[in-house]
């Protein structure tokens, strides 16, 4: 008898390769798609059926985006928007991971503070912004408070979710090698949570972008929703399109790229995607 | 390390009511011994088992290991399971090292025996993969050698091998003999399958349908390391099933 020195099993699946290709076919379709919206947006717009003003061409709107880049004032505005969003989103992943991991460990707390967080999620956050007007005045820290409470409720539903479901499997074979206590915690259940986290966290980010904008639009600070509304006030449909394209590539880069790569990288290697 | 059941009944909580499954169960398992335990889907097997790793405790009757009652899960008896049951958020080589870590073993020495245990499964250039980049059969390997990191006196397989293709478990049979040759650990196996209960086992252990409990044994004596072709260990086959058929005849 004799066991062969290397499994015959195959070895590991190929990585790239044939997929890039088609990737690539499938970008090139993509931007003769967005290349054929905009020739139709010119040809409209040369028919002349609505004044410039209503319906301006892609290329003012190029204009005032470049314009508008350049001049800095829309840097500002992105920046601006940019920090808010980064200030609240942080205090949320703080608020909402500690409050997630806390409703999975104590079953009083989650049947209790719980059901108070799934009815408050169901509540649109901007609807938030009188209260927190009322509580916290004209200032930045209304505003924070609506992108925290935003994305706070998803992201510790979330939390919790994922660390009561660790597979049961994954804690038997844990204990069974020796874990307990905290390093059965930290070593395999908010590991095995984390796919179910991560996916809090991107539905908490796109809730934090969409209360920020929101909130932005009511108020008179610098920032993206601000932009917007003084494109309406000069009657600037240019800047107004041009703000919506930056919100839009804001929104595609973070939540397509950055957080939906990270879901993907995780779900695949967690051996959740078939 | 000897395992012992005494009088050992497990009930559930089914719907309409207690659901008996496991018992009246008596059964000793000497040191170094290799039992292979086999019985129809849902004759609590895996319950037992479950018991003898500590992971579920008994409703009536005593489980010892060692002369020692089992009140939860021990390094010293590990369990393998079906689905492998490895950690996808470590590389093969972290999950081979998991049991020893916990151990508090220092990471020199964690390296070199998970590189050493690789090497035992074949697997030593797959190191640095990730779970999800193995086979069904590799999965398992790296399980195997995970459990035999920490030097456990009794291995506890559930169907290790029930969803792998007939070569990559004829391969794995080889692999775990040589295993159990090289280390004389205590192995309870648990199998639906009767060819690979006599392939691997010194005594090969029959239970009943639900509830479940010991209805024949049968001591293998035939010379190791033994091959699922070989023709004594078909003839031995035969002669159990053909016994399982007289018995399920019998009122």
């Amino acid at each position: 008898m004799k066991i062969p020195a290397k499994a015959p099993e195959g070895g590991l699946p190929p990585r790239g390769g044939l997929l890039q290709g088609k990737r690539h076919r499938r970008l090139l379709r993509r931007l003769l798609f967005l290349i054929g919206i905009v020739v139709v947006w010119e040809v409209l717009f040369r028919i002349g059926i609505w004044p410039s003003y209503i319906f301006p061409s892609p290329i003012d709107v190029a204009r005032t985006l470049i314009l508008g880049l350049r001049s800095r004032v829309f840097v500002i505005g992105i920046l601006e928007s940019l920090k808010r969003l980064l200030q609240g989103y942080a205090l949320a992943t703080t608020i909402g991971l500690s409050l997630g991991l806390l409703m999975a460990q104590l079953p009083w707390l989650k049947e209790s503070l719980g059901m108070i967080v799934l009815g408050l999620q169901t509540l649109p956050s901007i609807c938030w912004l009188p209260l927190a007007l009322l509580w916290f005045g004209l200032n930045e820290r209304a505003i924070l408070f609506v992108v925290v409470i935003g994305a706070v409720m998803s992201i510790s539903l979330a939390t919790e979710d994922g660390v009561r479901n660790t597979l049961p499997l994954y804690l038997k074979a844990a204990r069974n090698l020796g874990a307990r206590g905290w390093r059965l915690y930290v070593e395999v259940i908010l590991p095995g949570a984390l796919p179910s986290i991560v996916t809090g966290m991107k539905l908490g980010w796109s809730f934090a972008w969409r209360s920020l904008m929101a909130g932005e639009l009511l108020y008179t600070l610098p920032g993206l929703g601000n932009l917007l509304m003084m494109g309406r006030e000069l009657n600037d449909m240019s800047q107004v399109l041009a703000v919506i394209l930056i919100i839009i590539a804001l929104g595609l880069l973070s939540d397509q790229l950055f957080f939906g790569t990270i879901e993907r990288r995780i779900r695949e290697r967690w051996g959740l995607l078939s | 390390m000897q395992l012992e059941l005494r009088g050992v009944r497990k009930t559930f909580q089914g719907r309409g009511g207690e659901v008996l499954a496991l018992g009246k169960l008596d059964l000793v398992i000497p040191d170094g011994e290799f039992v292979c335990i086999i019985g129809p889907s849902g004759c609590g097997k895996s319950t037992l088992l479950n018991i003898l790793a500590g992971l579920s405790a008994p409703s009536e009757g005593e489980a010892y290991a060692g002369g020692q009652p089992i009140c939860g899960p021990d390094p010293s008896r590990v369990m393998i399971f079906q689905d492998a049951a490895l950690f996808p958020w470590l590389n093969v080589q972290a999950n081979v090292e998991f049991g020893l870590k916990m151990q508090g073993c220092a990471k020199a020495e964690r390296r070199e025996r998970a590189r050493h245990l690789l090497a035992m499964v074949h697997l030593e250039q797959f190191a640095r993969a990730w779970v999800h980049e193995l086979s069904g059969g590799m999965k398992q390997r790296v399980a195997l050698a995970r459990a035999l990191a920490i030097d456990p006196a009794v291995l506890l397989l559930d169907e290790p091998f029930g969803a792998l293709d007939a070569i990559t478990r004829d391969l794995l049979h080889n692999e775990l003999q040589m295993i159990w040759m090289q280390t004389g650990k205590t192995v309870v196996f648990i199998t639906h399958n009767v060819r690979e209960a006599v392939v691997l086992g010194d005594r090969v252990v029959v239970m009943s349908p639900r509830p479940g409990r010991i209805v024949a044994q049968h001591i293998i004596t035939l010379p190791r390391p033994r091959q699922i072709e070989d023709v004594a260990t078909t003839q031995f086959t035969r002669r159990i099933l053909e016994d399982l058929q007289l018995k399920e005849a019998l009122p």
